[in-house]
């Protein structure tokens, strides 16, 4: 945004690319696809780099409002300095925090999850998936709360693997129903409370059991919860964002 | 005029008695934080109609949905009856409304036959909660009082409903007998098929059948009027008031703090006008720092346990059960406005609810989205994680090197925010 900014231009669309998307070794490889997909339709996108900074999700899950408002105003300040008008964002948890709670503390952006903006992308033709690598595959969808509940984002993503041409299995429990993969409210960062069993074990077996080759996530820490459930249950089911299946598909 | 009198004491005594218990209602409700200004009208009444009148969470499952709205129109239209009931029994009459003809006629015959749909429905329901083992209606919390609570409620519906149509039945084959204080009044198509049986009955046990059962069904109204302080069936008035004052953001939205927007503002050097609060505290101890809504949710709380039932960490055999963070939540201010607060340090949190139960959420917005009358147990859990968070600093400390890292990285990883744009290699 930096350099855009010193050129005295800004870009189409501020690409909020998260801390998971920054730092985590599998969120990474999403964040690259994704700039594989922006770049190929020629979509002029800014990062804020080093200027970004954690949107305080986490820490206002775990209970800690001030320091989530800290985060808030700190990063508003930046994008409303850089005359941010759009945000897209490969995070649920960043997508439901600069879309619900950072109006009230002075930013308003119009925010879309990168499954919104991809769907429009290939609705506009701006990116083409040729060759049907996925055709006839089974692909299951899992959805991330922060997307589907907690937003009501169920269509888009679906749309995407319509798209891709593979043939969607639902879980058993999807959509309104579907089952957390248990890393959110903070709990990607602790041990979860002892019981009889992990939440993303229980997700994966219903992720083997739909029958599907591929289940496509949508969140940086789905992804990890799945992948980690597919190990625990010997699964050789691939768990792969939209934005990887896309680049995939298209080649790219 | 003895009997109207006795009745006039009877229905005071019931209604004095409801309106007494309801006031206990409000003010335990009132406890909490107050509401917050009553905007978007228009779309709250909707919610309401939607939620409450309409049912509409119920009917995922179809046969419950059924099941419950036949309850639920039978409970209403039935009652229409009181009126009738209530005029008789201040001022002597026997089925005053008889000159209606052909509408009366109609208007009994069709709360006969929700009388016996309510009767089919509530066998069912029965057993459906104690003879299929389906697993919310048996979770740790539901033993002992929640569990014979519910079965009570079952039964006293069965009895009312059995009474009114003994009521019927008798009043209508007196009628047919001719007696002179019964006459032809009103259509008995269910009731009407016990008449063979009554016949055999002489008069005066067939009087002595009308007048108990029709005694006993008012004074049974009553009763199970002010039975609902005491159970988890005020759902059926409070669910109108919930659904109209419930969250009407997206589930993933969580209110900010003003006064820690103002606070923060001036640290960081914005432009702010400071919020004067006599008394700053964040999150919830106790019922008192909750909000009205959260408290109201508490008491509007049938127990049904669909919450508990899709919460991801009940299933997977945490602590955490929803359903039982309402439950514990109206135990707490019904003590309050019962018996006060006799144990000081009897709060919500910790006497009530554990840490372990709030700290095992994931925040999925599954109760929420499961709860037919809107209740956010969530929200309760992320007030009170507030509380142990911000004042007292004692989270889980995984969870506070979390944060260290939000502070000093900007990340909740400890990575460098230099190092922000390495995947781009």
């Amino acid at each position: 945004m930096a350099e855009y900014a010193a050129e005295g231009k800004s870009p189409e669309v501020l690409f909020f690319v998260g801390c998971a998307g920054s730092f985590d070794q599998r969120a990474q490889q999403v964040t690259k696809a994704f700039v594989k997909i922006l770049n190929s339709a020629n979509i002029s996108f800014g990062v804020l780099g080093k200027e970004e900074t954690c949107t305080g999700d986490p820490a206002k899950r775990a209970g800690n409002d001030f320091l989530f408002q800290m985060q808030a105003l700190t990063t508003i300040e930046t994008m409303n300095a850089y005359g941010v008008k759009k945000v897209v964002t490969t995070c649920p948890h960043c997508f439901n925090t600069i879309k619900n709670e950072y109006p009230s503390l002075g930013g308003n952006y119009e925010v879309l999850h990168h499954t919104q903006f991809l769907k429009q992308l290939l609705e506009e033709n701006r990116i083409q998936i040729e060759g049907g690598s996925f055709k006839g595959k089974k692909i299951t969808y899992h959805d991330p709360c922060y997307l589907g509940r907690a937003n009501g984002v169920y269509e888009a993503p679906r749309e995407i693997i319509k798209k891709l041409e593979a043939e969607i299995v639902e879980m058993k429990r999807c959509k309104k129903n579907a089952l957390c993969c248990g890393a959110g409210g903070a709990q990607m960062f602790k041990e979860s409370e002892s019981g009889k069993k992990e939440i993303n074990h229980e997700r994966s077996e219903e992720v083997n059991a739909s029958g599907a080759s591929v289940v496509a996530a949508a969140c940086p820490f789905c992804n990890v919860m799945l992948n980690d459930g597919a190990t625990a249950t010997d699964s050789s089911v691939e768990v792969k964002d939209l934005a990887q299946l896309i680049v995939e598909a298209a080649d790219l | 005029m003895i009997n109207s009198i006795l009745f006039l004491l009877l229905l005071i005594a019931g209604i004095g008695f409801f309106i007494r218990n309801s006031k206990k209602i409000i003010a335990a409700v009132h406890l909490g934080t107050p509401l917050p200004k009553v905007d978007r009208k228009k779309e709250r009444w909707f919610q309401m109609l939607r939620l409450a009148f309409g049912q509409q969470k119920m009917h995922r499952n179809l046969l419950v949905g059924v099941l419950h709205l036949v309850v639920y129109l039978g409970f209403i239209i039935i009652n229409i009856e009181l009126l009738e009931i209530i005029v008789d029994g201040l001022i002597g009459t026997h089925r005053v409304f008889k000159g209606l003809g052909r509408f009366y006629n109609f208007a009994i015959a069709t709360f006969e036959v929700f009388a016996l749909l309510v009767v089919f429905s509530v066998i069912v329901f029965w057993m459906r909660r104690n003879l299929l083992r389906i697993a919310r209606f048996w979770s740790p919390e539901m033993k002992g009082w929640p569990k014979s609570d519910a079965n009570w409620i079952l039964i006293i519906e069965l009895v009312l409903m059995g009474l009114f149509l003994t009521m019927n039945a008798a009043d209508y084959t007196l009628q047919l007998k001719g007696h002179e204080a019964y006459p032809l009044a009103g259509s008995f198509p269910v009731s009407g098929l016990v008449v063979p049986i009554f016949q055999n009955f002489s008069l005066e046990t067939l009087v002595l059948i009308e007048r108990v059962s029709w005694w006993m069904h008012i004074g049974g109204i009553l009763f199970f009027l002010n039975y609902l302080y005491y159970s988890k069936h005020l759902h059926i008035l409070l669910a109108f008031p919930h659904t109209f004052y419930a969250s009407l953001e997206p589930k993933g939205k969580m209110a900010n703090n003003e006064i820690v927007t103002s606070e923060v503002k001036m640290m960081l050097g914005l432009p702010t006008e400071p919020v004067t609060a006599e008394e700053v505290s964040f999150g919830a101890r106790d019922v008192h720092q909750l909000s009205a809504l959260q408290l109201l949710g508490a008491f509007s709380c049938t127990e049904c346990g669909r919450c508990t039932a899709s919460c991801p960490a009940n299933q997977t055999g945490k602590l955490l059960s929803p359903r039982k963070i309402m439950m514990d939540t109206r135990d707490r201010a019904t003590h309050l406005i019962e018996k006060g607060d006799t144990v000081k340090e009897n709060f919500l949190l910790d006497h009530y609810i554990t840490r372990e139960e709030l700290w095992a959420c994931t925040t999925c917005n599954a109760c929420v989205e499961e709860c037919p009358i809107g209740i956010s147990p969530m929200s309760i859990i992320l007030s009170m994680r507030q509380y142990i968070t911000m004042e007292e600093a004692s989270s889980p400390s995984e969870l506070n090197s979390m944060m260290t890292n939000i502070e000093n990285n900007g990340a909740p990883w400890p990575f460098n925010s230099e190092d922000r744009l390495k995947w781009i290699d």
